[in-house]
């Protein structure tokens, strides 16, 4: 076999790999060709490591009407003829290499997939993950990212309703970066992105093609870090003016019957537009590289096979339709050519000019080989969870006020405001709960109806203990949704882990995925779309595997919904769910890694509970019984406590509160399944009947009021000092 | 009578100026694609938010150059009724409908916000349904909201009363921390000396409704409504 | 002391959508004989130094730490005794 280990390495093909595709073939690929299959076959685009774990998460429910895999993202009903439209993916990569414009492709990319099937893109959020910001490099990447996603998603006029950023020591050469996108559409107009019907033509529309990010499915997805650096591969500049004219004319489109499909360029650009959409479809593309308009002189059609230059859009136009496509275009001022054309041959078959430079079956292309392996549990894994809680020392009542304050400026912790602030959260005059709360909220015009959006994700739990914790990500997300007063509807979920290939990184992904999985069959969840990106790791140290849940949640009702923060002074404080202080929760605390340093144990959740939990939450917020409700996560109960307290602008006083047990596991533990709220002296007893129906344990904890946090014997603090270290405990970085 | 709202490439703010006058108010609008030039039918021309060109070079120099540019200068000389909201605003300082320029915010990141405007001057056509000294609250969304123009300038919008808008606190205080960009004498909005012609940073089409946090922003289209 | 003027660029095959946008604006209003526009950044930095050879290390390592971002930016400068 005459090919080098260079090239295989460029297309990150193992030599098994290149066998197979040769036996397969029955022929040796040309050069064009193996680019294709380099780029098909990677995790990014074939999930060849992944496909057979993701496929145990329940992708079906009543209201689901495009599952993952399926389309460009997943879609769900939600009643009056509309669908809403969401996926999640990541951009790591490109923004450890440039910070800015790394994240603000993966904005439009993002978007690009929302609008490609004719949904209107109402939404943004990220889940972002960064080392600590005492490194310059650090605050560097921070400082980029955000501006990237601001500029990006504020240019398109497309809200960005926050979501999370957290800090740890492994995220430092290797950032997360995931953006989520969420649309809305008349059911009617879906578009799908499949290449049918012989003869329709294949339009190529937006941006030049020039050598951007080649390689970048094949090589940024597959390729660990260190490696990559020395590759340096072409950074990608982003032009959201062009994308938000693309959104505005394949909208226009999307409400014709001219068109058969639409499908964006992203990873592996034409390769994967055009392969994956005409499998989709059962049909075959044929395509002329000449006719596409080029940036740069001199390129060769494996160049322009392969290149990822942002902002392009491939739609398939109904046979003698073409110049009404193309005046849609025109009035958007945007360059489109036919590139060439659906054929029922099967065959993916790239010419230049007159001569074929690669004719595959399209079946070989998007049949990756799926590896699946068995695999044991580390031994380190059973080191750290093995860890015994008396071995640290418990707090003194003296020193819970300053380690509360601490925790609040924990930039783990402290107020978002300073990143959510430059992103443009209220264009499209839906937003009714703004960022900076358990979820954020939208009303949907022309119906009574809102939906709650958040993301969630714990990577120091999931390395903790994977099955857990990926139960834990998607039970916040949905105590989450169940707190602004919306049922869960769906999720799109984004898995960031290291190098699958190890057997350590495997085992992560494969318990991670089916705690989920557990955690969305219980609580009836259904996953929508997702993406997975592995890989993640530098010198041999991996990320904490990090699931990063997105959820939608639906509010029937507009004027009942809830945010987090305290509304009326006299109102009662209680928490709903579990109240006995378990000292085991103190294990993956922010708690116990800022003030012990200590990264042990492991979470725990009890999935009954968390579902009836929710139904409690859903019933008090329907009834109007409630006033705020905020779930307990980093910080344990205390810091929910104080956060309420600071969204709210209103004090909290308990006198009567014997806290039990170790004091530390009582104010800062983070068991799950709680959720602070209050309520109107004369609705409590609405709110216990509540609570015991549903069979959620309740617990009066103090009354909101006056400007002071005070729980009686351990913590006397005024509210302004509290809210000046979290105010400032991220916004001094930025 | 009609509103217009014209939509250059990479405008954003157009579907919300439109929901808040004829959903909310039930005005008459339509909106006005940039290459066209005839206003007639319009009684008043609204310039939305967003990034005309990707606000590329500098925000509205490249929009202030559309075809439809030309038939709004004489639309204000015929003393009609013209409003820039936030990239609107920028258009029609490049534009020179406007004095003076937005510079980029002084803390150099883009910030949307809520604010607090004092209402400065309520016989405009664009306030006389404020009260003297009214504070209004409305979102702030932009990166180029710092309002400057040389003293000279300034001065003379002071005399004149043609500052409309400023950022204030909640209890109408002009204070530097209440100015969220560093414009010069907290100034939001603005009028030309005529009257005609109203530039603001804030967005009063997004505090249409109590859902939204305000509905003071109405004050504003409820006052152009009663001058025409 | 010497002055130096510092222009940043986007390297040749980067992806330059405000330029482009420009050329659009300026073939627009009938400069129809723009070939291609590229923007970038212009700086001026003025050193407390005397030796040239020492300035001009100095103004090349700012560029290549801060100014520029060698990933996707080319920078060149001139230094002028003042």
């Amino acid at each position: 076999m005459s090919i080098s280990k260079e090239i295989l390495d460029k297309i990150a093909l193992s030599r098994r790999e290149y066998q197979l595709i040769v036996e397969r073939l029955g022929r040796e690929p040309s050069e064009v060709e193996l680019g294709m299959f380099g780029s098909l076959w990677s995790e990014h685009c074939g999930y060849k490591h992944s496909k057979a774990l993701l496929k145990h998460l329940p992708l079906g429910g009543q209201r689901v009407m495009v599952r993952p895999g399926e389309e460009n993202a997943g879609v769900v009903d939600i009643g009056d003829g509309l669908v809403l439209v969401m996926k999640i993916e990541s951009h790591n990569h490109p923004s450890a290499i440039e910070p800015y414009q790394g994240a603000a492709t993966g904005v439009g990319g993002i978007v690009r997939d929302i609008f490609t099937m004719g949904a209107r893109p109402i939404a943004l959020l990220n889940s972002l993950r960064f080392g600590p910001l005492s490194d310059l490099h650090n605050r560097y990447l921070f400082g980029g990212v955000v501006g990237g996603i601001a500029s990006y998603g504020n240019c398109l006029g497309i809200p960005d309703m926050g979501g999370e950023v957290f800090f740890a020591d492994c995220y430092s050469a290797n950032p997360l970066v995931n953006a989520l996108c969420l649309g809305v559409a008349e059911g009617k107009n879906l578009v799908k992105a499949r290449a049918y019907g012989e003869g329709n033509l294949l339009m190529l529309v937006g941006a030049d093609t020039g050598r951007d990010g080649l390689h970048g499915a094949s090589g940024l997805a597959s390729r660990t870090f260190e490696e990559e650096r020395e590759l340096r591969p072409t950074v990608q500049v982003g032009n959201p003016f062009l994308e938000k004219l693309l959104i505005e004319a394949c909208l226009e489109l999307a409400e014709t019957d001219w068109i058969a499909g639409m499908q964006d360029l992203g990873a592996a650009g034409l390769t994967s537009a055009a392969v994956e959409s005409a499998a989709r479809g059962k049909g075959g593309i044929e395509i002329d590289v000449l006719k596409v308009p080029r940036r740069e002189k001199g390129m060769t059609p494996y160049e322009v096979m392969l290149s990822e230059s942002q902002e392009r859009m491939l739609v398939i136009v109904k046979k003698g339709y073409q110049d009404k496509v193309r005046a849609v275009f025109d009035h958007w001022e945007l360059h489109s050519d036919v590139i060439g054309q659906v054929t029922v041959d099967g065959l993916a078959r790239i010419k230049e000019g007159e001569k074929v430079v690669a004719e595959v079956p399209m079946n070989l292309l998007t049949s990756p080989p799926l590896y699946r392996r068995r695999v044991k549990k580390p031994r380190w894994l059973d080191e750290l969870q093995s860890f015994n809680v008396t071995s640290v020392p418990d707090l003194s009542p003296r020193e819970v006020g300053p380690v509360l304050l601490r925790l609040l400026a924990s930039p783990n912790i402290a107020s978002r405001h300073s990143v959510y602030r430059q992103y443009d959260h209220q264009v499209g005059d839906n937003a009714v709960v703004l960022p900076g709360n358990d979820a954020a909220v939208l009303r949907l015009k022309g119906t009574k109806k809102a939906i709650s959006l958040t993301t969630d994700g714990n990577g120091r739990y999931c390395y903790l203990n994977p099955y857990v914790s990926g139960a834990i990500t998607v039970a916040e997300a949905a105590r989450n949704s169940a707190c602004s007063g919306a049922q869960p509807l769906a999720i799109t979920d984004c898995l960031n882990l290291g190098n699958p290939e190890r057997d350590d990184i495997y085992y992560q992904l494969k318990e991670c995925i089916a705690g989920m999985a557990r955690a969305c069959r219980k609580l009836r969840i259904p996953v929508i779309s997702g993406n997975v990106s592995l890989y993640n790791e530098t010198r041999d140290e991996a990320i904490y595997p990090t699931p990063v849940v997105g959820m939608v949640g639906l509010i029937e009702d507009v004027t009942r919904h809830c945010a987090s923060g305290f509304k009326e002074e006299g109102d009662l404080v209680f928490l709903l769910g579990d109240n006995r202080t378990v000292d085991s929760s103190l294990g993956g605390s922010e708690y116990l890694e800022l003030v012990h340093s200590l990264v042990k144990g492991s979470p725990s959740i009890d999935l009954d509970l968390e579902k009836r939990l929710h139904r409690c939450c859903l019933e008090a917020i329907k009834r109007g019984i409630i006033n705020s409700a905020h779930d307990c996560s980093e910080g344990g109960l205390a810091v929910s406590l104080a956060e309420s307290c600071l969204l709210g602008g209103l004090g909290f006083n308990s006198r009567s509160w014997n806290l039990e047990g170790r004091l530390d596991a009582a104010l800062f533990g983070e068991a799950q399944s709680r959720i602070v709220v209050s309520v109107a002296p004369k609705l409590a007893a609405k709110l216990e009947a509540i609570a015991s129906k549903w069979q959620v344990p309740v617990r009066k904890l103090g009354v909101v009021g006056g400007g002071r946090f005070i729980i009686e014997g351990y913590i006397d603090l005024s509210l302004e000092e509290a809210r000046e270290v979290w105010w400032g405990g991220l916004e001094k970085y930025q | 009578m009609k509103f217009g709202i014209v939509v250059f490439p990479g405008t954003w703010s157009d579907r919300d100026c439109y929901y808040a006058l004829n959903d909310v108010l039930g005005q008459e609008v339509d909106y006005i694609w940039h290459k066209e030039t005839d206003l007639s039918k319009y009684d008043c021309i609204i310039l939305p938010g967003g990034f005309s060109y990707g606000d590329y070079l500098r925000p509205g120099a490249i929009a202030r150059f559309s075809p439809v540019m030309a038939s709004i200068e004489r639309f204000v000389c015929q003393d009609r009724l013209v409003i820039g909201i936030c990239n609107g605003f920028q258009v029609l300082c490049e534009a020179g409908l406007l004095p003076g320029a937005l510079l980029r915010n002084d803390h150099l990141q883009y910030r949307c916000q809520r604010v607090q405007l004092k209402v400065e001057n309520n016989s405009s056509p664009f306030t006389s349904q404020c009260k003297g000294e009214q504070v209004l609250r409305m979102p702030i969304s932009h990166y180029e909201g710092r309002y400057y123009a040389d003293d000279v300038t300034l001065a003379e919008l002071e005399a004149n009363n043609c500052v409309v808008f400023r950022y204030s606190t909640s209890t109408g205080d002009i204070t530097e921390a209440a100015n969220p960009n560093g414009s010069l004498h907290n100034i939001a909005g603005i009028i030309n000396k005529k009257g005609n012609v109203l530039g603001m940073m804030p967005h009063p089409e997004r505090a249409c409704e109590p859902i939204l946090g305000s509905n003071d922003g109405n004050l504003i289209w409820e006052s152009i409504v009663v001058h025409l | 002391m010497y002055l130096a003027k510092v222009y940043i660029s986007l390297k040749p095959t980067v992806n330059d959508p405000q330029g482009l946008t420009i050329k659009g604006a300026l073939y627009n209003l009938g400069f129809t004989s723009v070939e291609d526009v590229r923007a970038g950044k212009y700086i001026e930095i003025r050193i407390e130094e005397n030796d040239l050879a020492e300035a001009q290390q100095q103004v090349n390592e700012m560029c290549h730490k801060l100014l520029a971002n060698p990933v996707i930016e080319n920078y060149r400068f001139e230094l002028e005794e003042v």
